[in-house]
């Protein structure tokens, strides 16, 4: 499944890509990077497109998008 | 359910800001002080709410590079080379502009106290000086006020072409990635994050 995913290292939190999702997928966290709810992204790539530094790029995801969703609601019933 | 097309917000038209400002400045100069909202507003963002929400939302040179560099198909679109957004580049810029930004202060500073003259022109790339003389013809402010004037719009008129050239050669938001501004107010809200972390 092709997923955004965003290198943190070197995000620069410009918030290109998240003006640029058509899906509202993308939030700056803390000032700090974008941070792609994967669950919403649809691997459209327009992020990508538009980041100036080249952190954001589509990714082949190889677990299973449900497999994220339930560790992510395990994780919240900690 | 989110549609495609997003709700503009009246805040999506503030490249119009940039054009205006640059415009005004042109004509007199004390209108450069205009620019300090750019400096400030940014850093009251970072240092009070932890955000980087003028980037993301506010900035209107940002923005104008996205009208010019999409909208107006003036990017070649192509990828930055890595060194752009790499630490030590990013943080050596901010070094170098806030140098030059001192020494700036510090030429207001000889013709507030009367060791400089006022000199009514600009210079661009911190090299290149552009006599600029219409812009000023006296005013009730003392002189270095003007001064101030001809060094900040110096220094923004300078950073938006850099921001022009790569965004004609790379990416429309390129200078986004080095911008001294982005990389102080990412800084702080780093500093802010890992003190919250700590708590």
């Amino acid at each position: 499944m092709r997923k955004a995913a965003n290198d943190i290292n070197r995000c620069v939190a410009c918030g290109v890509c998240a003006l640029q999702c058509p899906r509202g997928a993308i939030s700056i966290c803390k000032g700090c990077y974008a941070v792609v709810d994967i669950a919403t992204c649809v691997g459209c790539g327009l992020c990508a497109g538009a980041c100036p530094t080249g952190s954001m790029s589509i990714q082949d995801t190889l677990t299973p998008l449900r497999d994220i969703q339930e560790e992510r609601t395990e994780d919240a019933a900690r | 359910m989110k549609t495609a097309t997003k709700k503009k917000h009246w805040y999506d038209y503030l490249w119009i800001w940039t054009i205006v400002y640059f415009a005004l400045g042109f004509f007199n100069i004390l209108f450069a002080w205009l620019g300090l909202i750019d400096f400030i507003l940014p850093l009251i963002f970072a240092i009070a709410g932890g955000n980087k929400l003028f980037c993301n939302h506010f900035c209107g040179r940002g923005q104008l590079f996205w009208v010019l560099g999409r909208n107006m198909k003036c990017s070649r679109r192509k990828p930055a080379p890595r060194w752009i957004s790499s630490k030590w580049f990013r943080y050596g810029f901010l070094t170098f502009f806030m140098t030059m930004f001192g020494s700036m202060i510090f030429q207001t500073y000889l013709v507030f106290s009367g060791a400089g003259t006022l000199r009514k022109a600009i210079k661009l790339f911190w090299t290149f000086k552009v006599p600029w003389k219409w812009a000023y013809n006296g005013s009730v402010f003392p002189d270095w006020v003007a001064q101030f004037g001809f060094g900040f719009y110096s220094l923004m008129l300078t950073s938006t072409l850099i921001g022009l050239i790569v965004m004609a050669l790379y990416k429309e938001r390129t200078w986004c990635s080095f911008c001294p501004m982005g990389t102080m107010t990412q800084g702080i809200c780093q500093i802010k994050a890992k003190k919250g972390m700590e708590k």
